[in-house]
């Protein structure tokens, strides 16, 4: 597999009345070529912002990006100009976002939502991009799509409009979709109907999917590989059994207790990590996790932990992993 | 759509009616009446009770109303009172174009500033341009309109002898000798609007420009003029068009400042008039006018919004 995408210490700033919030504090990942990467952590964990990051749409100011480099087939979308990178967008990277009930222009039809990226990218005329609307229509699943192509957003339910926005982002054949949590705001049924959706059509289209999550109990079934977020940095990452079944960072383990899994029986009872996320607007000096980390030690709270490697591309950033993993062991 | 046009319609002739009622009889309650204001040019007390029988005011109030009631369902709004009794019909055909021409000249005027204006500010915010279209709207907020009105005559009509300082033209005479006579009193009248109304397209776009699906529109590696015009702008239009429908409202009520500062005999000015003399039927009549105007411009508003807004259906 070559990589398609290549995140390279990438930090993100926000300059805010009540200081620099330091959304994403160097993190590195890479996608390769239709694979499905997951990037899972709770709110505020800066997922959307690196995701934003890459298609240049963190609005600057008061965003800044401080380092790094976004590798899209080699080439640094950081440093291209305006013009370039609207290029990008749409057309080789496209985007899903979190609320389908608020991702739709109200006062334009679904066609021509759905079809003006065809139009200004690949040239399409009215007519052929409405006959490829209404194919992508049917692709995700929306029934009677002649008639759904000229109704408005308020004529659909989330479910649909989350349909739309896939056929949307499918629209010029993009090689890279980053879906920024495409289901949180959907009913359970409908969220695994979306997911599948996703997972099927990039494995048939050849298109590689960074699903963005705050839930590592239901990505499982659908990411190669996973990478932990927490305040900003990726602490573990790794393929998606290695994650699931050998976790080696607290917080992880945290965050696999704390959801209802389908690998573990029924009613096995779920624990929250205590405490919450650190204010990203000022971050200790040592490692983001250590105070609600069971096994912090007093070198936890004064130096980053760097990755360390435990099996072929599974690393987590942290200095405990043995007492981590004999307790998992017990 | 035709059945909810006919329900608008007969509210709004209620509406009319009620406005139209509370005015009658608001006239007859308060102090001062129409003899008084009369006899002060007339200087002759013994033929007050003579005119009070001649007008029909020596009546009950209810025989007034029903009286002139009756008239106004046959389209007739009475005779003025006031010195050559001509007919209040005759006296609203002649000031009402005058009104209309002077509105719709300065809610084009309003307009052409405004939308340029707003959508300038708000996509470039804190510019330079963005200042510098705050600061004009501030002082057309706070520069009365009359002021301005003269200013405008002293540059354009007194010094540069451009246009005619005062007076007004009917469009039957040409299109020229009409229009310059408005050019003057619109841009007076309009620049006070612009500022108000493009400070809400400013406004309302700041808060359209947030939205999530302009961050979707933006990802689809849309122009900036399409995000613009096409994603943002009829969004921002929905809150400014109320705001317009009322400004053209007022506007159509008569600018009454303005209209007397270049001699323009409109509606506002009829009313005023027609206040100070207790002028009975040519008050009511202009209100009622007025009135139908406010609440026609008002249905006028709700089906632009169905042009705009999809989401809003009056068929059901
Ligand atoms: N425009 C902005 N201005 C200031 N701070 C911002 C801005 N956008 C994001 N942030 C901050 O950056 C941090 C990361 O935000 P981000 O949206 O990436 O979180 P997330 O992981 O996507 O969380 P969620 O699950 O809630 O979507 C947050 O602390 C947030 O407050
Ligand atoms: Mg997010």
């Amino acid at each position: 597999m070559t990589e398609l995408l290549e995140i390279q210490d990438l930090a993100v700033e926000f300059v805010t009345p009540i200081g620099r919030v330091q959304a994403v504090n160097g993190i590195s990942y890479s996608v390769a070529e239709g694979e499905v990467v997951a990037v899972v952590g709770e709110s505020g964990s800066g997922k959307s912002v690196s995701a934003q990051a890459t298609l240049g749409l963190i609005p600057q100011p008061p965003g800044k990006i401080t380092s790094g480099k976004i590798r899209f087939r080699g080439e640094n979308l950081l440093e291209l100009d305006d013009e370039a990178i609207r290029q990008v967008r749409g057309q080789r990277v496209a985007m899903i976002f979190q609320e389908p009930m608020t991702s739709l222009n109200p006062v334009l039809s679904i066609g021509r939502q759905l079809t003006e990226a065809m139009r200004l990218h690949l040239g399409l005329s009215k007519a052929e991009a409405d006959a490829r609307g209404i194919e992508l229509l049917s692709l995700v699943g929306i029934p009677d799509p002649d008639r759904r192509l000229v109704q408005y957003p308020h004529q659909f339910s989330g479910g649909m409009r989350q349909r739309v926005m896939i056929a949307m982002a499918l629209a010029c054949e993009p090689e890279l979709i980053i879906a920024d949590e495409p289901t949180t705001a959907l009913d359970v049924t409908i969220q695994a109907q979306i997911l599948e959706l996703m997972k099927d059509l990039s494995a048939r289209l050849g298109v590689a999917l960074i699903i963005i999550t705050h839930n590592l109990g239901v990505v499982a079934r659908y990411a190669h590989r996973v990478n932990v977020m927490y305040a900003g940095r990726i602490v573990e990452r790794g393929n998606a059994d290695a994650i699931y079944g050998n976790p080696a960072h607290p917080y992880t383990v945290g965050l696999l207790n704390s959801v209802p899994r389908m690998d573990k029986p029924r009613g096995s009872p779920l624990e929250p990590i205590p405490g919450n996320p650190p204010d990203p607007a000022n971050l200790a000096p040592g490692c983001a996790f250590a105070p609600r980390c069971r096994f912090a030690t007093e070198r936890c709270v004064q130096e980053v932990p760097d990755f360390v490697e435990l099996a072929d591309g599974h690393a987590a950033a942290c200095f405990e992993i043995e007492a981590v993993r004999r307790e998992a062991a017990e | 759509m035709t059945r909810y046009m006919l329900k608008r319609t007969i509210g709004a002739v209620i509406v009319m009616w009620a406005v139209a009622t509370l005015v009658f009889f608001m006239l007859r309650i308060v102090p001062g009446d129409p003899i008084a204001a009369m006899l002060f040019d007339v200087g002759d007390p013994a033929a007050a009770e003579e005119i009070k029988e001649k007008l029909g005011l020596d009546k009950p109030m209810y025989v007034q109303y029903a009286k002139w009631f009756l008239l106004v369902l046959q389209g007739d709004l009475g005779n003025s009172i006031y010195g050559s009794n001509i007919q209040v019909n005759r006296l609203i055909a002649e000031a009402a174009p005058r009104t209309l021409s002077l509105a719709t000249l300065s809610f084009i005027v309003a307009t052409m500033i405004a939308i340029p204006a707003g959508l300038i500010a708000a996509t470039r915010k804190n510019s330079n341009l963005d200042h510098g279209v705050t600061f004009f709207a501030f002082l057309g907020l706070s520069m009365p309109d009359f002021w301005l009105a003269i200013l405008l005559i002293i540059v354009f009509a007194a010094n540069l002898h451009w246009l005619p300082a005062i007076g007004y033209v009917p469009l039957s005479e040409g299109f020229w000798p009409w229009f310059s006579h408005l050019i003057l009193p619109s841009i007076a009248v309009g620049t006070a609007f612009s500022a108000i109304v493009a400070r809400m397209i400013r406004s309302a776009m700041l808060e359209v420009m947030k939205s999530d699906f302009m961050q979707v529109a933006r990802s689809k590696g849309l122009r900036e003029n399409t995000l613009i015009m096409i994603h943002a702008f009829p969004n921002a239009l929905i809150p400014v068009v109320t705001v317009m429908g009322i400004a053209f409202a007022l506007l159509m009520s008569g600018a009454v400042v303005v209209e007397n500062v270049f001699s323009i005999k409109g509606l506002g000015r009829m009313l005023i008039q027609g206040i100070l003399n207790r002028d009975y039927p040519v008050v009511q009549g202009t209100i009622l006018i007025i009135s139908a105007i406010f609440v026609f411009t008002n249905l006028l508003v709700d089906m632009v919004y169905t042009l705009i807004d999809p989401r809003i259906r009056y068929d059901k």
